[in-house]
């Protein structure tokens, strides 16, 4: 494929996951916000995904060398600590039937 | 591993992410759309590291490990109360490593200059500079939001003209990058000044627009991880970094329209400073005053109750108490409801992290359209540490600066008990009419200690 075909499949496909995103996101309630935020902030973790493929080239010299090294650890970081964090903010959410039965408060 | 089996699994990182966006709309499978997704990112880390070309070495193993346990420790110990520093720091991150992508991408293709394709260049600078803003603005939002600096705006003289400057500057060095001159100190040049771009473009934001200026920083880190998949030409890249950029864009939209104010407004208004010189409207009357006994009265012989919880009450720490009153009244067969305004809290949907925490079952959150039309039928509302949310200046006042903002209706409940530390106005500094109305009665003191005292006196009754 040629450069520009392939430039032109990549804007296709950015144009239509803006449009999905749009859609998919509308539908999630004002209660769920802040999980969803965190939700997106795990997501854009995929950039670790760039800073593998970096900091692993074959023979890198010392710049791509440490700006790779640099690059997985805040990419691990975003991963991790967004999962995390969303989950432990979905575990709180509970319906009346889940509640744990009369607890006196803190 | 071969480049079409490699393709075909980041799909299913995508599918996953999707999905995993899709099982949020309802509280009871977003918790599967956690896993959903990390296992969705758990594929795509394979599929790199398995790479053709791949060299792991150690910088690979010790920076991922070194990150991991940052970002879990981090995770876990963090208070939900300082959940939005948490999300912009994460997010800060994510941004730095886009632009770090791009550095290094850069630093790779070009050993002599005019070997870059236009688009490519394209999207090295956009990366480059979205990331360092995304990375310096989140780092500061982080800071005020944790008090390290002043949650008040920082101005001073000709400050929209010095960061108008510096972008045009930085907007320079990308033109040149793109337009051929491919030099790296140009590069790093871009970098270091979007760095500088992103601190004095959230410095004058103050702490009340927080909401907005973080879900703005998570839409930004989006299109650069965007940014980078062009660079690198990966699909699943592309596709994550739009779906939260898009997701980033919305929240930012909903948070303004929430407050009645343009991205424009929230970003170069510098709100506290240019309200303070406006003159806040006065506010004739007398308040009455109550204590813990009345109110518990009060609540006891009602038939519905709607809580309106600010971001006073999380600081006081009170959310506990708070379902401990709702849980005394609702043993008694009143009706107990929450009304949520949209910024309520610091990030949006704060507040109903802050609720759920504290076992408050996720049917009794409503927000402000759900629940507007109920104030009527209301017998009591307790509004806890909220100011200019319910505000009926907001309704009444053309002359008030926060006129035209949606606001809760607690001034057509029978009776509104508001619980204050003292007389001392809102982060707006508007004086609030809702406080001198006849129904209106005030109980002063520690948010926490009020609202103990109040399931103290109920219980006796």
């Amino acid at each position: 494929m040629s450069h520009f075909a392939q430039l032109v499949v990549e804007l296709t496909i950015l144009a239509l996951s803006i449009f999905l995103g749009i859609e998919v996101i509308s539908k999630v309630p004002t209660l769920l916000h802040t999980p969803l935020m965190s939700g997106t902030n795990a997501i854009h973790g995929i950039v670790i995904v760039g800073a593998i493929l970096v900091a692993g080239i074959v023979h890198p010299d010392t710049l791509t060398g440490w700006v790779g090294f640099v690059a997985v650890i805040l990419g691990a970081a975003n991963v991790v600590g967004g999962f995390v964090v969303t989950d432990r903010m979905l575990e709180m959410f509970k319906g009346r039937r889940q509640r744990p039965p009369d607890e006196g408060g803190p | 591993m071969s480049q079409n089996v490699s393709n075909l699994l980041y799909l299913v990182t995508i599918i996953c992410f999707i999905l995993s966006l899709r099982f949020l709309s309802s509280p009871t499978t977003a918790r599967h759309g956690t896993w959903v997704g990390a296992a969705g990112m758990a594929v795509a880390i394979g599929v790199t590291l398995a790479h053709q070309h791949l060299h792991i070495g150690w910088r690979i193993p010790v920076g991922a490990a070194i990150g991991s346990v940052f970002g879990a420790v981090g995770a876990r110990k963090v208070k939900m109360t300082a959940m939005p520093q948490m999300v912009a720091l994460f997010n800060g991150v994510g941004g730095g490593a886009a632009a770090l992508v791009s550095l290094a991408e850069f630093h790779n293709l070009v050993p002599a200059p005019g070997r870059l394709h236009g688009d490519v260049a394209v999207a090295i600078v956009v990366s480059g500079l979205i990331g360092s803003v995304s990375f310096a603005g989140s780092m500061v939002a982080f800071a005020k939001l944790q008090g390290l600096i002043s949650g008040r705006p920082i101005t001073y003289p000709a400050q929209q003209l010095v960061n108008l400057t510096i972008f045009a500057a930085v907007l320079a060095a990308g033109v040149a990058i793109v337009a051929g001159a491919e030099r790296q100190w140009l590069l790093v040049a871009l970098l270091v000044g979007a760095l500088v771009f992103g601190v004095f473009f959230v410095l004058p934001i103050g702490g009340a627009d927080m909401p907005v200026v973080i879900s703005l920083l998570n839409a930004f880190t989006g299109l650069a991880a965007a940014a980078t998949g062009f660079e690198l030409g990966s699909n699943v890249l592309i596709v994550s970094g739009a779906l939260v950029g898009a997701s980033g864009t919305l929240l930012t939209m909903l948070m303004g329209r929430a407050m009645n104010r343009s991205l424009g407004n929230v970003l170069f208004g510098a709100f506290g400073k240019v309200q303070a010189g406006a003159g806040a409207i006065a506010v004739e009357g007398t308040v009455r005053t109550v204590t813990a006994q009345d109110v518990g009265i009060m609540l006891a012989y009602a038939q519905k109750v709607i809580v309106v919880p600010g971001y006073g009450m999380a600081v006081a720490q009170a959310q506990h108490a708070v379902a401990e009153l709702a849980d005394t009244l609702e043993k008694k067969g009143i009706d107990v409801e929450y009304a949520i305004h949209p910024v309520a809290g610091r990030m949006p949907g704060h507040m109903n992290v802050l609720l759920a925490e504290a076992n408050i079952p996720y049917e009794s959150l409503h927000e402000m359209d759900e629940i507007n039309p109920q104030f009527a039928q209301t017998d009591v509302a307790l509004v806890i540490g909220a100011n200019d949310v319910v505000n009926p200046a907001a309704r009444n006042e053309p002359g008030s600066p926060i006129y035209g903002m949606p606001i809760l209706n607690v001034d057509q409940a029978k009776q509104v008990v508001v619980l204050k530390r003292s007389m001392a106005t809102g982060f707006a500094g508007i004086d609030n009419p809702l406080f001198v109305e006849p129904q209106t009665s005030l109980l002063f003191g520690d948010a926490k200690e009020s609202v103990l005292k109040l399931v103290s006196s109920v219980k006796t009754l």
